[in-house]
């Protein structure tokens, strides 16, 4: 009888663990939906996404979500535009061409890009990689969104070419071969076969790595500046959404007040924007998972 | 090219792509090697034990890094000691007694949601729930409690992963002798996958400890005059004292910041290798 009561506690205090991840949830979206409500007691919602100016901490203030949101997709789209071929090719290099062995060692080290503080990014970008790139385009400013992008496309390799790779070395041995045996070339059998197969696990990890380029926060709160600006132009000053929340944490910003409110307010938009990616690339892998089991 | 047949065409471009991806697959080390060594380079003659043991100042030759270390290792303990026990007990949870149920398929949702949440989010959580609600402060417990949230999914995760892979003919042997499903995974199951379970939790906590924003956010300063002696004392940690000392303008100060960033980063490698080690041991050992 001892051990049934003894078992019976564990499981409860084991599934009292487990929810803790549910309370975490709840958690999040109930804090940032109630400082949002209120945040949108005093500022109107039509503001807030149709204004071109963020500037809750001047005396003239504007709530104009609008330019953050320019800024993080700036510098994703930066991020992406370094990761995805170089993550994507670094895959079917593993996958495809290099030598037994070399994928097992590759692989591995790759993942230490990914595993270096973003801090660490934050000082190489602005201390390196910015000034390296006014050495070629001297008009470039010292805090730009082109090197904070650069770096932080270089910190999510990983993310894309670890996944794919995965991706790519789930699809069965037999459809490479069949493709070999036709006398396709590796060039032709991983663009014509092989991609294809495996491309919803591709489309999974270029999506998981977006998502981790809009939340990124240290490097572009060292290396972007900190002018909300509503632009496409990556050699000038901007902020993102993250950049901006850690903008307001490092002053003394009352709890409370609407300046404290406006952190919640970007939160959100920033949770909105993660959660429909985490939520598409899910639906992508329950999906398509089983087509080759 | 125009006098080639389709198949030299072909073998050309197969070529040509082996070396763009030789080159692409070398350009991410090579960039980190050159992040390394530049700051090897700025740093390394900035760091002796002065750098180590002195508190922060206004000038930048005087400061040392100690109240920011002694706030790292802090968080670190702290946050392990939370994290394991809960993190682990819901991967033993999920993988040996929640399977296969609606509400199971739910909490793996949840869990795939939430290892997908910048970990600034967490920041805000942290701030109203602990800082705010439960009435901590901006103290280090406030910050490791933020932190141990936001690595459960990593913990949960590799701990579930580490448990699959023990044979059911273990559990099965243990629970025909008459052991309790609880003895059998305390006395069997865990054990056989103890390494696995701690490289997660390594792994996990190293990513805690490179965090800067959430604990930015949380309220962690960036000036404290005195290393914390308690969980319940206001602290700074060695990114947010680096990210400090980036934000300025003098070259002195990227100078700390870069010795501070060498410090910062033998803590990451050090556990990363830790972890990977312990992983291999593991495996090597257990054949089943």
């Amino acid at each position: 009888m001892r051990t049934r009561t003894q078992e019976n506690i564990i499981e409860t205090l084991l599934k009292f663990a487990t929810s803790i991840t549910i309370l975490t949830t709840i958690g999040i979206i109930g804090v940032l939906l109630y400082e949002t409500i209120s945040f949108f007691k005093e500022v109107s919602i039509i503001d807030f996404i149709t204004d071109k100016e963020w500037t809750p901490l001047f005396a003239q203030k504007h709530f104009g979500i609008l330019p953050l949101v320019s800024g993080t997709i700036l510098t994703t789209l930066i991020a992406i535009a370094v990761a995805l071929p170089i993550g994507l090719t670094i895959a079917i290099y593993l996958n495809m061409y290099a030598p037994k062995g070399f994928r097992k060692s590759f692989k591995p080290m790759l993942e230490v890009l990914a595993a270096v503080p973003t801090v660490v990014y934050g000082f190489f970008a602005l201390t390196v990689v910015t000034p390296f790139l006014q050495t070629i385009y001297p008009e470039l400013s010292g805090f730009n969104s082109l090197s904070a992008g650069i770096v932080m496309g270089i910190m999510i390799i990983p993310f894309v070419s670890s996944l794919s790779e995965d991706a790519l070395y789930a699809v069965p041995k037999t459809l490479k071969e069949a493709s070999f045996g036709m006398g396709a070339t590796r060039f032709q059998t991983s663009f014509k076969v092989m991609v294809p197969a495996a491309s919803s696990g591709i489309i999974v990890s270029i999506i998981l790595a977006i998502s981790r380029a809009i939340g990124e926060t240290m490097i572009v709160a060292i290396a972007v500046g900190q002018q909300p600006r509503l632009t496409f132009d990556p050699t000038v000053p901007i902020e993102t959404i993250t950049a901006y929340i850690v903008q307001v944490s490092m002053g003394d910003v009352p709890h409370g007040s609407l300046e404290y409110r406006t952190i919640f307010a970007a939160g959100i938009t920033l949770f909105i924007f993660t959660f429909l990616l985490n939520t598409v690339s899910f639906w992508i892998k329950k999906k398509f998972h089983e087509k080759y089991d | 090219m125009k006098n080639m047949t389709n198949a030299q065409k072909n073998k050309l471009i197969d070529n040509a792509f082996k070396v763009f991806g030789i080159a692409c697959t070398f350009f991410g080390l090579i960039i980190l090697a050159i992040l390394i060594f530049n700051i090897v380079e700025v740093g390394l003659s900035r760091i002796d034990w002065d750098f180590i043991k002195d508190l922060p100042s206004r000038r930048a030759q005087k400061a040392g890094i100690y109240t920011a270390l002694m706030g790292t290792v802090w968080i670190l303990f702290l946050t392990a000691i939370i994290a394991f026990p809960i993190g682990v007990g819901a991967g033993i949870y999920l993988e040996e007694y929640g399977k296969k149920t609606k509400w199971a398929s739910l909490l793996e949702i949840n869990i795939a949601n939430l290892a997908g949440v910048p970990s600034i989010i967490y920041g805000l959580l942290g701030l109203e729930i602990f800082v705010r609600i439960f009435g901590l402060g901006g103290s280090l417990l406030a910050g490791s409690l933020t932190l141990s949230l936001l690595i459960l999914p990593i913990i949960i995760v590799s701990t579930r992963e580490a448990l699959k892979a023990v044979p059911s003919s273990i559990k099965d042997a243990s629970v025909a002798l008459g052991a309790s499903k609880w003895q059998t995974i305390w006395n069997q199951t865990l054990p056989a996958s103890i390494g696995g379970v701690l490289t997660g939790v390594i792994l996990a906590i190293s990513r805690a400890i490179g965090e800067t924003a959430p604990l930015i956010v949380v309220g962690a300063l960036a000036y404290v005059p005195f290393a914390p002696s308690s969980p319940m004392d206001e602290f700074t940690v060695m990114p947010i004292q680096i990210f400090n000392w980036v934000s300025r303008p003098q070259h002195e100060f990227a100078v700390n910041a870069a010795a501070a960033i060498i410090i910062l980063l033998l803590f990451t490698f050090m556990m990363n290798g830790v972890a990977v080690y312990y992983r291999n041991k593991w495996q090597k050992k257990i054949k089943w």
